[in-house]
């Protein structure tokens, strides 16, 4: 399936996984503290020069991961101009942009091996409450096998709705989709028992 | 066990598959992503506690960097972003609408209609709208005013909720785990 990982390998893809996401933290928490129109341009001028140093294609592709924030921007716009507070707005406006930039910037440049394996770790202390790594290694990759198979699936029967009905798709196909998760679900379980269990 | 692991992750699919399908459409043509049904499904199909799995699954993987959000949104740039609220919020929602149908003997369909209304809707808002509030440095009525175009169409998703809920119970009454 496809990830949000970029393949534009940068430097930053070779730093490993977990120093990376407790840089992210920390930046992030410094960047709820910081209330000053300076700190927080400096940190956007900042962000946006990795961003650039990387590549124009690289840059574009990090702009296309905000562009759903296109609305709250406007919100913040409209509702800021209408107050008059200015500034306030373009604070909240920066430090959002920025923090959510920046945590793009991690997902961009780490695979999804790398952060599976951080998972596996922060997940050890579970193995005592009776979690096991293995267990939560096998239902992600469940989930990430069968996500595309529904997916299939899920279109199948939508094209056979359109081929049999002169109605557009309804919430009624979701019936069936959840039925074939349910099916599914139960054959993936014989399955995995049928192999020795977990 | 085995079946739990299957299960969970089956849903934790739906969830993703709810999102991604996009030619929803409600009886006025409007299209809605179909992502908190799945949410809510999961606690409604499942029970409280691996409803909770199910959804706590998927956001995990939406962290893990897989775009999986209704759009193909995902990685860590969510959880800093102003619909972080709702996204925390899905376990719990899941969790709420499995506790009330596991808990409220009323017929599935009803009681699945409740805990999608009660966990899916009134729980995942409070989250959501906190969140909201939070990041957009707005005060909670304010954020509140600004989601409350979307209840509506949540509303409307308890009720399919309700109905898909006690479609499947019918046919497949052993898997429907919050009431087997």
């Amino acid at each position: 399936m496809l990830t949000l990982t970029s393949p534009i390998e940068t430097r930053l893809h070779t730093i490993a996984a977990g120093p990376k996401l407790a840089g992210l933290a920390l930046a992030t928490f410094g960047l709820m503290l910081t209330q000053s129109m300076w700190g927080i341009g400096g940190a956007a001028l900042f962000v946006a020069g990795v961003y650039t140093a990387f590549g124009t294609e690289f840059a574009r592709h990090g702009l296309r991961l905000l562009r759903p924030l296109w609305p709250f921007v406007l919100i913040i716009l409209l509702w800021h101009g209408w107050t008059g507070e200015i500034a306030a707005g373009a604070l909240i406006m920066g430090r959002l942009l920025t923090a959510v930039a920046l945590a793009n910037l991690v997902t961009m440049t780490t695979r999804l091996d790398d952060m599976i394996g951080v998972m596996e770790r922060l997940a050890q202390p579970l193995a005592r409450l009776g979690l096991s790594p293995r267990v939560l290694a096998v239902a992600v990759a469940l989930v990430i096998r069968f996500t595309p198979v529904l997916m299939d699936k899920a279109g199948q029967l939508m094209q056979a709705w359109r081929a049999r009905s002169a109605r557009r798709v309804n919430w009624r196909v979701v019936l069936p989709i959840s039925l074939m998760a349910l099916d599914e679900a139960e054959h993936v379980a014989e399955a995995i028992r049928a192999r020795g269990g977990l | 066990m085995e079946k739990n692991v299957a299960y969970i992750a089956l849903f934790a699919a739906l969830i993703a598959v709810l999102g991604l399908v996009p030619q929803i459409t409600l009886a006025t043509g409007v299209p809605i992503t179909a992502q908190s049904l799945g949410v809510m499904l999961s606690g409604t199909v499942l029970g409280a506690r691996r409803g909770f799995l199910a959804a706590l699954l998927f956001v995990g993987l939406v962290a893990l960097g897989l775009p999986l959000l209704s759009g193909g949104r995902g990685g860590l740039g969510v959880f800093a972003g102003p619909s972080v609220g709702f996204i925390i919020g899905f376990p719990v929602a899941a969790f709420v609408a499995g506790f009330i149908v596991e808990k409220w003997r009323a017929g599935i369909g009803i009681a699945s209609f409740a805990g999608a209304l009660i966990g899916g809707v009134l729980v995942l808002y409070l989250f959501g709208i906190t969140g909201m509030a939070l990041v957009l440095g707005k005060s909670w009525p304010a954020a509140a005013l600004l989601v409350g175009t979307f209840i509506p169409g949540d509303l409307i998703k308890a009720v399919m909720a309700g109905f898909i809920t006690q479609g499947l119970a019918k046919l497949r009454p052993l898997s429907v785990l919050s009431r087997a």
